[in-house]
């Protein structure tokens, strides 16, 4: 009971200490938001300033890279002048804190305020309630995107799981697996609008008199065809000549998780089938297939999400014309070429929704691991 | 029975079917890659897969013909008999020859061809000369000589590469740091606010946009460097966050419990020991995000709009295809620019993108 009776020295000495601590610490605060403060407007100065281009630029990387790490030191410094128990609870913050305020304000925070501009008129000004929403779910120029958008899941990811498949099993029993796989891989390297750009050179149509230098008129025309321009017409089919593109660069993503799970598969359980006298086929589909099929459910998740987001593919090969418009083109057309915020906005939050059911397992995947 | 020797497809069929699945997957960039290096009026003329070694007609001779021919019959050159309709077609002769009848009836000249290998493809490397200058160039045509402003394609390389260091330095930071905490740590609501993470791993940033966009302005921030660096950081960090956890949460225990029995502090664990363990993780997410940001299209076009020098390659090209888009020697050349850089990076590190994306499969 010696703390509910101190000695009245002993105590103003240690609350001269604390206030000290404090006054440094206060100190270190204002040189770390100074810090940042300098560090955001000199990027303004370096960016107006009439220095060379790559002078600007090669400053500006280290600019950014290591304004961030300073951040971070500052931060911890001032929290090593606090007391050992202050310090246990401050220092998660300055771990922790950084992370969450980027990802709340650069995706919790739009989310709410995406789905309120979608309560209101064109430009903002009026309260329309439900109605972006239900022009969403019935004019005819959105159900043709919906189409698209179920013609892109269906046929994109089929066919990248199909392919994968095919090229992993194959790989699997071939002496050239790494080269094989590296060519199948490589498109994931290129962007979707140089990838845009090879495919537009594949299906480039000329006049029937010229020489056809796109790949597929030539054969077509070879093989005593007309030449056909792909992307435009055969509506709706022209959509699967843009979801080609994707699966091209989708596979190899497919094949490399496929192709690491094919090998976990037990070889003793294979080598029993075999002696059983089960064909090779019969083995692919009854032992192979169902002990990969949590990989086939991951795959396919994350195929579908890429689709449904798909968007540089068909702005650069169509602009969303000929009846190609998907979700993502839809939303920056209204809302970037057409000004409307209110429909861009709510078709933003359609997206949004139809990934739920993917957040809601990747939640539960979560919990059961953590539960472990 | 080749089967039971553990060979389970015959190997031919597997060998086939794969070399078949590779061509097709290899010709489209090859298509482009070729393209790029051929000279403009080759590629307007003829496709891209001529160059490879074909048999053509060559000219070896030409005459006139005799003027007292009757050329509304039959005439015979060199063997190949035929009207004057057919000649203008050509005609094969029982040597192997060709006889083509060059011009109109009465003042045209014969030629004989003969089938000859195609010799060593035009190359040229004016294209990519075109789409990287920024000043003007002189452009050749058939007869006519134009300048015009070049593509400007350097200075793209530029701005994307100045986009891309931070976006990929900055967010691997903060989740390395956040990751720690979530692993190593003990503070209220860790959990809930690790769900959060794993729940915003797949919310498109479509609908993070617009609102960002909106404080961009108020703040003078769009059309900079800085605005596409935080934001890729923003849509980055669930992603790195994810990874680079679980690969920190499997960190030896031992390790750590022994750093802070010598009185360690966090911040010292962290720099000291846990980041030079995290390499292969670190490194697996910096190629991850490295494509993604200097592959990335959208992002950059929301936020640096059409400020001009600041457009990255991206941007360049899809504004290529819009503005010349038959310009194939252009395309081409600025579509194999805007990959070589990525192409290197992933085929020198592919091993950690693959243990990424192996370890991460969500995004």
């Amino acid at each position: 009971m010696t703390l509910l009776n101190p000695d009245a020295d002993e105590h103003s000495a240690e609350l001269a200490r604390a206030r000290r601590r404090r006054n440094r610490a206060l100190l270190t605060l204002i040189g770390g938001i100074a810090a940042a403060i300098v560090l955001f407007e000199g990027f303004f100065m370096l960016r107006d300033s009439q220095a060379p281009k790559l002078v600007v630029a090669l400053f500006a990387m280290i600019w950014g890279g290591g304004g961030m790490a300073i951040l971070y030191l500052i931060a911890n410094q001032l929290v090593e002048f606090t007391s050992s128990q202050w310090q246990r609870r401050l220092t998660p913050i300055v771990f922790v804190f950084p992370a969450i305020a980027f990802v709340v304000y650069f995706l919790a925070l739009p989310a709410v305020r995406t789905f309120i501009a979608s309560l209101f008129d064109r430009d903002g000004s009026n309260f329309v309630g439900l109605a972006n929403y239900i022009t969403v779910f019935t004019e005819p120029f959105m159900l043709t995107t919906f189409r698209n958008n179920v013609l892109w899941i269906v046929f994109g990811a089929s066919f990248t799981i199909i392919f994968g498949l095919l090229v992993a099993a194959l790989a699997d029993r071939s002496k050239f697996e790494n080269l094989a796989k590296a060519i199948i891989f490589m498109p994931m390297a290129i962007s979707l609008v140089g990838a845009g750009v090879i495919w537009k050179f594949i299906y480039a149509v000329r006049d029937p008199s010229d020489v056809q230098i796109g790949l597929l008129n030539a054969i077509v025309v070879a093989l005593g065809g007309e030449p056909q321009a792909w992307i435009a017409m055969l509506q709706p089919w022209n959509n699967l000549f843009l979801i080609v593109i994707v699966v091209w660069m989708q596979t190899g993503y497919a094949m490399v998780l496929f192709s690491a799970a094919i090998k976990s598969v037990s070889t003793d359980i294979i080598e029993a089938a075999r002696v059983d006298g089960a064909g090779e086929f019969k083995i692919f589909f009854s032992i192979i297939i169902p002990s990969i099929m949590g990989t086939i459910v991951t795959v396919s998740a994350t195929v579908i999400i890429f689709t449904l987001k798909i968007f540089d593919v068909v702005l650069v090969m169509t602009g969303g014309q000929y009846g190609t418009d998907v979700i993502a083109t839809q939303f920056y057309n209204q809302y970037f070429v057409n000004r409307n915020f209110g429909l861009g906005s709510a078709i933003a939050i359609v997206l949004l929704l139809t990934v739920i059911p993917v957040m809601v397992y990747n939640l539960r995947q979560f919990n059961k691991r953590e539960a472990l | 029975m080749a089967k039971s020797k553990g060979n389970p497809f015959p190997r031919l069929f597997v060998n086939v079917t794969l070399i078949v699945v590779c061509l097709l997957w290899l010709i489209p960039t090859l298509g482009l890659f070729v393209s790029s290096f051929r000279p403009r009026d080759e590629i307007m003329s003829s496709g891209w897969w001529s160059v490879l070694p074909h048999r053509v007609w060559v000219t070896t001779e030409q005459f006139t013909p005799d003027p007292s021919i009757d050329r509304a019959g039959v005439m015979t050159f060199e063997g190949a008999t035929g009207t004057f309709e057919q000649l203008r077609q050509g005609i094969e002769s029982p040597d192997g020859k060709r006889v083509v009848w060059i011009g109109n009836r009465r003042a045209g000249t014969v030629q004989v061809q003969e089938k000859q290998w195609s010799g060593m493809p035009a190359t040229t490397l004016q294209n990519y000369h075109d789409v990287l200058a920024g000043k003007n160039v002189t452009i050749q045509g058939n007869a006519e000589e134009a300048a015009r402003k070049g593509e400007d394609m350097s200075d793209a390389f530029i701005n994307s590469m100045a986009v891309t260091f931070p976006a990929v330095v900055i967010p691997i930071l903060m989740a390395a740091f956040a990751a720690y905490g979530f692993a190593w740590m003990r503070f209220p609501g860790r959990k809930l606010v690790f769900a959060l993470m794993v729940a915003l791993l797949v919310v498109p940033l479509q609908i993070a946009l617009v609102p960002v966009l909106t404080d961009y302005v108020h703040l003078r921030l769009n059309g900079t460097y800085m605005s596409v660096w935080l934001a890729h950081t923003g849509f980055g960090l669930p992603l790195a966050v994810f990874l680079l956890y679980n690969y920190i949460s499997t960190l030896p225990r031992e390790i750590m419990e022994a750093a802070i029995v010598d009185g360690a502090s966090h911040f010292k664990i962290f720099w000291r020991l846990v980041l030079p363990l995290s390499t292969p993780a670190l490194a697996s997410f910096a190629i991850f995000q490295f494509l993604w940001v200097w592959n990335d299209y959208l992002v950059a076009l929301i936020f640096i709009g059409n400020v001009p020098g600041v457009q990255v390659l991206t941007m360049r090209l899809a504004d290529m295809v819009g503005s010349r888009g038959s310009d194939w020697h252009l395309l081409t050349a600025g579509g194999f620019v805007s990959m070589l850089l990525p192409l290197i990076v992933f085929f020198s590190l592919q091993r950690y993108f693959v243990r990424g994306l192996t370890a991460g499969s969500v995004k």
